[in-house]
């Protein structure tokens, strides 16, 4: 059992939380810490578990394993009513058979505080969420705006220790959720109250928190602060879904020097030579100079005008590259792409599974180096609820046509189903061997190919440094995702 | 002649002027009317000054009224059970509370008849024993079908909203579920009081020779008095409209903050 860091008002100790219906496990090993005061929210895609998370802190389910302890003591079982915790609903669950003063006076009435406190307290948190003289007001004739104050209000009146906040935003429109977001982040460094707040809008995380956990499939991804979350993303699904970014897979070729997308690069970070990496870089951190002064070339293919900026896609190679910056450019042209050392972070790969980008073709087959890899219903199976029409598109759920352009397509295979060959003309790829290590029972092998890729491939058999070879990837132990542009 | 969209609504605005409005002028007509066809009041008062027919009146209301609680008290804990169960097959259940609503009445009651002379013996021992037990085996489930509606469609929000807000179960079902399940409670108790004031037939089939309203307009009519019929019908009427109002304004006030949602 860790020691119990005075400060820390919840703690959840290896918290996981099982469905008994269908066994699906919604939370697994659970560990956080949060200090009193403290902004924490919980940040990820729908379905990762962090509302699940939070309604295991407010009491509506109960965790299958592991123990949350509030104040050093454990909640864990404790119904939602004996918790000093309160609830802002997604939306807002304001009774409608009350009136405003009644909804916010419902947990102290609870607590059966005297009639006088009660109308101190009402009036003070009316005037807190600036809602003064809505007490007689019924709850179908507020705005969403007006009804998320008061759900705000009628958890806040009850002064808990904790505030949780489930999406609280969600319903409200852009201009009124920004208002939102600073006007609770107002009242949380003014009340002094510790807020849970979940949220899957990173924005809102990035702008709100004092400590954010990226959460994804149950599992937490990261903990840390906004600017940790930001330029230190732990994997590549924090970098992907914190921010815009590329991300390139490549390997480290020296003191911290590393390779990716066609070029060697300074960085900041320190891994053994030959270990296979993933590379973040931030679009802002993309510097576009002249062809001849850019240590890779790229040709441009699209330009976005985004007021504040210019978004602008490159092509090199197979990488697709993402810029955003003050300068424009003209589809088509040449451009030089520097990135200073902090500009790039270094991400050690899990594991050596090769993940290339794969094309759509015409007939909604998958292809590389344009071979044929798989045909359609490979991807019908990527787009749940997709089908394909006699006219042989294919259209989502909604019955609109899905539009390829908007997605990138990847493979991935594990390093031990590549073979090697000499016959060059057999392999999917041909590349050089660029770096070898023994690891006991095998060799790793880095192949540079020709499309500025480096694959990772175990090979028992002993080949040399520079060998020209192409790999054998075979299509029946390929994997393929989807990543939304 | 053009053909509009207007014209057909023509073939149901016959129907509504043959078989509404004109019965009703009719009614109208002959309860304010006396024999001579001179206006009168007679009727109207005659009905709240004649002992007899007053005590019909309270009879049928007390009849009704424990019918209706009867109901209330069976099908609520039932439809609340039903509703908040984790069963998977709910309206196969309540499809077999409901059945009994697809055997003939008649059938029913004269089934029911044997089994309740089966236990008193004489049956016109208990006669407004017998009438209750026909008319709630008759009328429950038109009580259970509004209430388990109401209570399914619940949003659990707002019951977890009052735990989180410190009421214990007991206190978040009578500050929350209940008031909020009101409205099918209300549909319900239209649906069984007011058939349960006028369905003579299941006290004629129970033995029960009670007058209630509907025995006591048809025998006003028998005796060729259709003025004084008239009107009791006329004021059975009015009871019902005003009930009606008075759910109307109250089943508005949850709509509006339903609407919400």
């Amino acid at each position: 059992m860790e020691s119990k860091e005075i400060g820390n008002i919840i703690e959840l100790n290896h918290v996981m939380k099982r469905y008994d219906d269908n066994g699906f496990v919604a939370v697994h090993d659970f560990n956080l810490e949060v200090k009193k005061g403290e902004f924490v929210t919980f940040l990820g895609p729908s379905g990762c578990g962090k509302t699940t998370t939070l309604r295991m802190i407010a009491g509506f389910e109960l965790p299958t394993e592991g123990e949350i302890l509030l104040n050093g003591k454990s909640i864990t079982n404790l119904p939602p009513y004996e918790r000093p915790i309160n609830t802002v609903f997604q939306r807002y669950a304001l009774f409608p058979h009350m009136n405003i003063y009644d909804n916010i006076a419902f947990g102290l009435k609870q607590k059966k505080l005297p009639k006088e406190e009660i109308n101190r307290k009402v009036k003070r948190i009316l005037k807190l969420v600036d809602l003064e003289g809505f007490e007689d007001r019924s709850v179908s004739t507020l705005s969403g705006g007006q009804q998320q104050r008061i759900a705000i209000g009628r958890a806040l009146v009850n002064e808990p220790e904790i505030l949780l906040l489930d999406e609280p935003l969600g319903a409200l429109d852009l201009k009124m959720r920004q208002e939102m977001q600073i006007e609770l982040k107002a009242m949380h460094d003014r009340l002094g109250i510790t807020f849970i707040y979940v949220t899957h809008d990173q924005e809102e995380a990035l702008t709100m928190s004092d400590k954010i956990v990226v959460m994804s499939e149950g599992t937490i991804q990261q903990i840390g602060t906004p600017e940790d979350i930001y330029n230190e993303p732990k994997n590549i699904f924090v970098a992907d879904f914190v921010g815009d970014s590329n991300i390139f897979s490549g390997i480290m070729t020296g003191d911290k020097r590393v390779r990716f997308c066609g070029g060697e690069f300074e960085c900041l970070d320190e891994f053994p030579q030959g270990t296979h990496i993933m590379a973040v870089v931030r679009p802002e951190d993309v510097e576009l100079v002249h062809p001849e002064d850019g240590i890779i070339q790229a040709e441009v293919t699209s330009i976005i005008f985004k007021g504040m900026h210019y978004e602008i896609t490159m092509q090199a190679g197979r990488n697709e590259i993402v810029s955003c910056g003050t300068k424009s450019a003209a589809v088509g042209d040449r451009i030089g792409i520097t990135l200073a050392p902090d500009g790039i972070h270094v991400i050690k790969a899990e594991d050596n599974t090769n993940t290339f980008r794969v094309d759509v073709t015409r007939d909604f087959g998958i292809e590389y180096n344009g071979e044929t890899l798989a045909d359609s219903q490979t991807l019908l199976d990527l787009f749940p609820g997709s089908k394909q029409l006699e006219d042989g598109s294919i259209v989502d759920t909604s019955g609109s046509e899905i539009d390829f352009d908007r997605y990138r397509i990847y493979a991935s295979i594990q390093p031990g189903e590549i073979d090697m060959t000499d016959n060059q003309e057999e392999g999917l790829e041909v590349g050089n061997i660029y770096n070898l290590i023994y690891e006991g029972d095998h060799y790793l092998y880095v192949i540079h190919t020709e499309s500025e890729q480096d694959f990772v491939v175990y090979d028992e058999d002993l080949w040399n440094m520079g060998d020209r070879v192409g790999l054998i990837i075979p299509v029946d132990k390929l994997t393929f995702s989807v990543v939304k542009k | 002649m053009h053909f509009s969209r207007k014209s057909l609504g023509i073939p149901y605005a016959v129907f509504l002027l043959l078989f509404v409005i004109a019965p009703l002028l009719v009614l109208f007509y002959y309860a304010f009317t006396d024999g001579s066809g001179q206006f009168t009041l007679t009727n109207l008062t005659g009905f709240f000054m004649n002992p007899n027919t007053m005590g019909t009146m309270v009879y049928s209301f007390a009849l009704a009224t424990v019918t209706t609680v009867v109901c209330v008290a069976l099908a609520y804990p039932l439809s609340y059970i039903l509703a908040t169960s984790r069963i998977k097959s709910k309206t196969l259940v309540i499809m077999i509370f409901v059945m009994p609503m697809w055997i003939n009445f008649s059938l029913r009651i004269t089934a029911m008849k044997e089994i309740l002379s089966a236990i008193e013996g004489n049956l016109a021992m208990h006669p407004f024993l017998n009438a209750v037990i026909g008319m709630t085996y008759d009328f429950l489930p038109f009580m259970i079908l509004p209430i388990y509606t109401a209570i399914a469609k619940l949003d659990p929000a707002y019951l977890e909203a009052a735990e989180d807000l410190g009421a214990n179960p007991r206190s978040a079902f009578f500050k929350v579920t209940l008031p909020l399940s009101m409205p099918g409670v209300i549909s319900g108790v239209m649906m069984v009081f007011l058939p349960a004031m006028t369905n003579y037939v299941v006290l004629d089939m129970l033995y029960n020779s009670t007058y209630i309203m509907g025995s006591l307009i048809g025998s006003y009519f028998a005796a060729y008095n259709w003025h004084g019929g008239s009107m009791i019908a006329l004021i059975l009427l009015g009871i019902i409209c005003l009930f009606t109002y008075l759910s109307d304004t109250r089943e508005d006030a949850s709509a509006r903050g339903g609407a919400v949602l």
